[in-house]
């Protein structure tokens, strides 16, 4: 039958032996290794320097000296060429950009190339126009730039991460120090060299590799004055307590739990597409994922029966291969959380179900799974699980859905399936989240302002508001 | 099933309406993204050879034009018989798409081969003539021997809202495709997307057309702006497969007009495959609607064989 | 000895260089009075072609995303790089401004499509609103395009000013059709060649060389027109009047410097629409 064959993308991206750190426009000499594999096969793919108080220093001291010399300099339109610069050369390496991070992250190339790749470059594109019009910021004129920002960016999405965090940075006129998370480091090490293609003054980003201690001390830094991080809700609650009476501001991206509500009048067929977007997109490493499904009561065998026929569908194997739905989970631990919390979610009444699919010898690997008839007190309806794992709830009526859909400590994303605007709005109204999608799933545009409510965190990246992160009024 | 038995009433147009209205909407948006998704599948080396053999299964090699004779059917037929004339291992479309008036040409020169005689009947491609004359015109082609008859709707009833004159014509139009003895010819019902423009009509007009007893669906005449699409044949694939689960009917699809290259007919084998399923990946429940398809797969099969880009040169018009 | 092979300066309509409909040119000359090149003298039978084309463009572009477009527009400013010299050339010889002088104003018109580039994805995050209105209603305002702008580029500036007649009316997603300056007009039907070669839909940009005298009453008062530029004309109030007919709107002489290397967003704004839009909440 139509079983289609492989059809592998071409190994593009080659990665040197070991790498150190990128430190005023330079690598230092690797040192205190430790490798990073490629988790769809645990093949080592290099040897990464795993950063020290020491190494901190001098990235923030290189950060701090380019900042006040050279940087704060420069006008508002030059830092936008820059960053101009370093977009183009981002699409012109997009293709090995998108190699590079599937490798070492298990995400398929179809998302990397079609997604996360040209999704970082937009973001460089879009803050750059701002860097030369900050008085339209909404800060008033002649706004500042904050100083040395220290960012610390998670492994789900390595450079789109990062562009997300350096773009608005730079474009402000602000310097950066940047930690990759331990597990994906080679796309960031991959972007110093582009700064370095782009004549970015040195000093002006910095990256620093390594692990939680790393990323404590270069949070904990005296003289940094921005502090920048995405991750789980539990680290940003330290780094909340970390820099509390200091001046740095803070700009926290966390976790979240969200409710993908479908109601009787959705469009029913990309309502499915929707909710599967929603959870297996990324193997549901997604902060925003929508890991809860709410759905009417009145359509939920149909639509249960619709999705796990979709699911079926899915095909999951090779990263690398251009038709893989689902790769491969990011390592070791991310997938005995998965199962653990799966687990828990059985025992406590939830009805598991995944398609049948041949799992690979080698890497971590989640096969996508419903868990259906789940209670509002249930573990997987309350815990983040950041795989490919679905909670499905069901409710009666729209108050109920809102009363379900904020039954949760996290608040960072929401979703809304129904042909009815009168309706959407009112529900939009009402929900505690950041983000709410409509008859759509995980958009993402550097036009549009994200992050979240409650324990999801704050502070927004992306559009104007994005940029007020890492601005202060001018005098 | 029986008509009233789906609808749930008595048939008027008031329950016809309220039933097409009740329908799912059709999010645009997202049904175009998920066509663009299937639409980068990656299609290679034994996968390949298979899709654009059966590709040519599925093609009805179309001509429909003021200016067909005899002899132009004579060779297109020709042409489908031997398809390659340096490969006999080369499969065969599926049939030969004319006007009726062709119908005994085609059957005469394609003799005992195996493929079908399909004509286009009821007044094509605009469909506006007096019942009378679309029956007549059906049962003509009927009579000469079409083995497939490929109607089109009345658009102007549809779209002010007489979905039951729609629905009378294309139960009168099956009637005709009877035969005293024999096999009747199979219906397929061309909705011309093109100018029902949104994607909730033709939604419901292939709710309509399966109602009334199509046989297969069809996208379009090719004789408009916009014919077949892939989020267009998609919807309709979405279609036939919940059709099968409530009345356990195979109906099948069939997008014609503006598919031309071989590329471009994967992408659909694709959207059959991940929408409907492979039960529909057959000639029986899938036809391509083309004149020009059948030679730009050609060219892409011996690409294949031969690892060297052809020419047109190298394959002969029809 | 080898003899150089001379440009022939066409105008630039739909994508295409043609010559004038009328078949008739005119001499400019450098800043010595000596002849540099015979320029397509347009009629008013071009304006109707390049308004036409304006039009069957203009839903097009409006509609390509503003990211697009903003990538479009920053391609203006790479390929105008590339083709510093010639222009610096040009600029230098029809105005008597030093090279160095030519090369900043060359400068400056890249800058100035950087910054319009950067504009395309932030109008509405900086002059559109949410509207708190007093019931249960969702009510936003946006900014859109207001169509067709005819326009004319300052007399006395080669390139710089004829760009930021330009680019403030696409930027957002109106089309135009403009008349150069008419004794510098070398720049301006060069920047055609480089508007051709950027990824910009043919018919955006439509120029006209000539004399602006006789062509701003067919363009003012042609009634596909939406907006006018009346900054290089004679007569402005007389053109005012003209436009109120078909009640277009206006941007009167002077009211926007042309020189810098920034352009101005009241400006961007003036050729746009404020659309409202209500919807009912409840469930």
């Amino acid at each position: 039958m139509f079983d289609y064959a492989p059809a592998p993308e071409a190994k593009l991206a080659s990665f040197q032996k070991s790498y150190g750190h990128f430190i005023g426009g330079k690598f230092t000499k690797a040192a205190n290794l430790y490798p990073t594999i490629n988790p769809a096969s645990e093949e080592v793919l290099a040897q990464i320097s795993h950063g020290t108080a020491k190494d901190v220093d001098l990235a923030v001291k290189a950060a701090r000296s380019s900042y006040e010399k050279v940087w704060s300099k420069l006008s508002g339109a030059e830092r936008g060429k820059y960053l101009y610069r370093i977009a183009r050369i981002m699409q012109e390496r997009a293709r090995e950009l998108a190699v590079a991070e599937t490798l070492n992250n298990g995400k398929p190339i179809k998302e990397t190339r079609d997604f996360d790749v040209p999704t970082a470059v937009s973001w460089f594109f879009y803050y750059a126009g701002w860097a030369d019009k900050l008085d339209h910021a909404g800060l008033g004129h002649n706004p500042q730039a904050l100083g040395v920002a220290a960012q610390v960016v998670p492994w789900n999405f390595p450079l789109m991460m990062l562009a997300w965090k350096i773009a608005p940075a730079l474009a402000a006129g602000n310097t950066i120090v940047l930690k990759p998370s331990e597990t994906t480091p080679l796309s960031a090490l991959l972007f110093a060299e582009i700064c370095q293609q782009a004549e970015l003054p040195e000093g002006v980003v910095n990256i620093v590799t390594g692990f939680g201690d790393t990323g404590a001390a270069l949070v904990g830094h005296k003289d940094v004055n921005k502090v920048a991080f995405t991750g789980s809700t539990e680290v940003g609650k330290i780094i909340a307590k970390q820099v509390a009476g200091s001046n740095k501001k803070v700009t926290l991206e966390l976790g979240g739990k969200a409710a993908n509500i479908v109601f009787d009048d959705a469009p029913i067929d990309q309502a499915i597409e929707g909710v599967i977007n929603g959870i297996f997109f990324n193997q549901g490493h997604v902060c925003c994922a929508g890991s809860r499904l709410l759905i009417q009561e009145s359509i939920h065998d149909e639509f249960i029966k619709k999705l796990k026929r979709r699911m079926n569908t899915l095909r999951l194997g090779d990263p690398m291969d251009k038709n893989t739905d689902v790769g491969a989970i990011n390592s070791a631990d991310q997938l005995a959380k998965i199962k653990k919390l799966v687990k828990k979610g059985v025992s406590e009444g939830g009805e598991l179900w995944q398609p049948e699919c041949k799992i690979p010898r080698n890497g971590f690997w989640f096969a996508p799974a419903i868990v259906d008839n789940v209670s509002p007190a249930n573990t997987v309806a309350r815990e983040e699980i950041f795989g490919p794992v679905l909670s499905v709830i069901t409710f009666r009526t729209p108050a109920e859905a809102v009363t379900k859909a904020n039954n949760t400590e996290y608040g960072l994303s929401a979703g809304i399936w129904t042909e009815k605007g009168s309706k959407m709005l009112k529900l939009a109204d009402q929900l505690n989240a950041g983000v709410i999608w409509s008859n759509t799933f995980n958009q993402f545009d550097p036009t549009s302002p994200f992050g979240g409510f409650k324990e999801s965190g704050y502070g927004r990246e992306g559009g104007r508001q994005g940029l007020l992160s890492y601005l202060k009024a001018g005098k | 099933m029986q008509a009233e038995e789906i609808v749930g009433s008595r048939l008027t147009n008031q329950s016809l309406s309220r039933w097409l209205h009740s329908l799912p909407g059709v999010d645009k948006v997202g049904l175009e993204a998920r066509a663009a998704s299937l639409a980068t599948r990656s299609i290679k080396t034994t996968s390949k050879v298979w899709g654009l053999d059966m590709a040519i299964k599925m093609m009805d090699l179309t001509t429909l034009e003021g200016m067909d004779t005899p002899q132009r059917v004579r060779s297109l037929c020709q042409k489908a018989m031997t398809p390659d004339m340096d490969d006999p291992e080369c499969p065969t479309p599926a049939a030969i798409c004319v006007y009726g008036d062709m119908v005994p040409h085609a059957k005469a020169a394609l003799g005992k081969s195996k493929i079908y005689v399909a004509a286009v009947a009821t007044a094509f491609p605009s469909g506006r003539a007096s019942m009378k004359v679309k029956l007549q015109d059906t049962k003509d082609a009927v009579a000469f021997g079409a083995d497939e008859i490929d109607m089109v709707i009345d658009r102007g009833a549809f779209l002010s809202g007489n979905y039951l004159e729609v629905f009378k014509q294309i139960q009168a139009v099956k009637q005709a495709c009877q035969r005293p003895k024999g096999k009747p010819a199979h219906l397929k019902v061309i909705l011309e997307t093109g100018e029902l423009q949104t994607y909730d009509n033709i939604r419901r007009a292939s709710y309509l057309a399966m109602l009334a007893g199509a046989d297969f669906i069809k996208t379009s005449t090719g004789k408009v702006t916009v014919n077949a699409t892939l989020p267009i044949t998609l919807l309709m694939l979405e279609a036939v497969r919940d059709w099968f689960d409530q009345t356990g009917e195979l109906i099948g699809v069939k997008p014609a007009g503006g598919i031309r290259t071989a590329k471009d007919a994967l992408k659909y084998l694709v959207v059959v495959k991940e929408t409907a399923g492979e039960r529909w990946l057959t000639p029986e429940l899938f036809r391509f609607g083309a004149s020009s398809l059948l030679n730009d797969v050609l060219m892409q099969r011996k690409k294949l064989l031969t690892k060297t880009y052809l020419g047109p040169d190298y394959v002969s018009v029809d | 000895m080898r003899l150089d092979v001379k440009k022939t300066y066409k105008l630039f309509i739909a994508g295409k260089f043609p010559r004038s409909e009328s078949g008739r040119s005119y001499q400019v000359k450098d800043s010595k009075a000596n002849h540099v090149a015979n320029v397509a003298l347009a009629s008013r039978k071009d304006v109707r072609d390049a308004v036409q084309a304006a039009r069957a463009a203009q839903p097009g572009w409006a509609g390509a995303s503003a990211y697009n477009r903003g990538q479009v527009l920053y391609r203006i400013a790479e390929m105008l790089e590339g083709r510093r010299e010639q222009f610096v050339s040009e600029i230098s010889s029809l105005t008597g401004k030093t090279q160095k002088q030519a090369d900043a104003e060359v400068s400056a018109a890249i800058d100035s499509w950087v910054w319009h580039a950067g504009w395309t994805d932030k109008i509405d995050s900086v002059a559109g609103s949410m509207n708190p209105v007093a019931g249960p209603y969702f009510n936003i305002s946006t900014n859109q395009p207001t169509g067709v702008v005819g326009a004319f580029a300052p007399q006395g500036s080669a390139l710089v000013g004829f760009v930021n007649t330009i680019a403030p009316a696409i930027v957002s997603g109106n089309t135009v059709v403009v008349v150069t300056s008419e004794h510098l007009s070398l720049p301006a039907l060069t920047l055609g060649e480089v508007l051709a070669t950027s990824d910009l839909p043919g018919g955006v940009v439509n120029i006209l060389s000539g004399k602006e005298a006789e062509l701003s009453s067919w363009l003012v008062g042609h009634m596909d027109v939406n907006a006018v530029d009346l900054e290089g004309t004679s007569n402005p109030t007389e053109l005012e009047i003209s436009a109120a007919n078909t009640v277009k709107r206006v941007i009167r002489p002077g009211t926007y410097l042309r020189e810098g290397s920034k352009g101005n967003l009241q400006h961007i704004l003036d050729l746009m629409e404020v659309k409202t839009v209500w919807h009912p909440k409840g469930h």
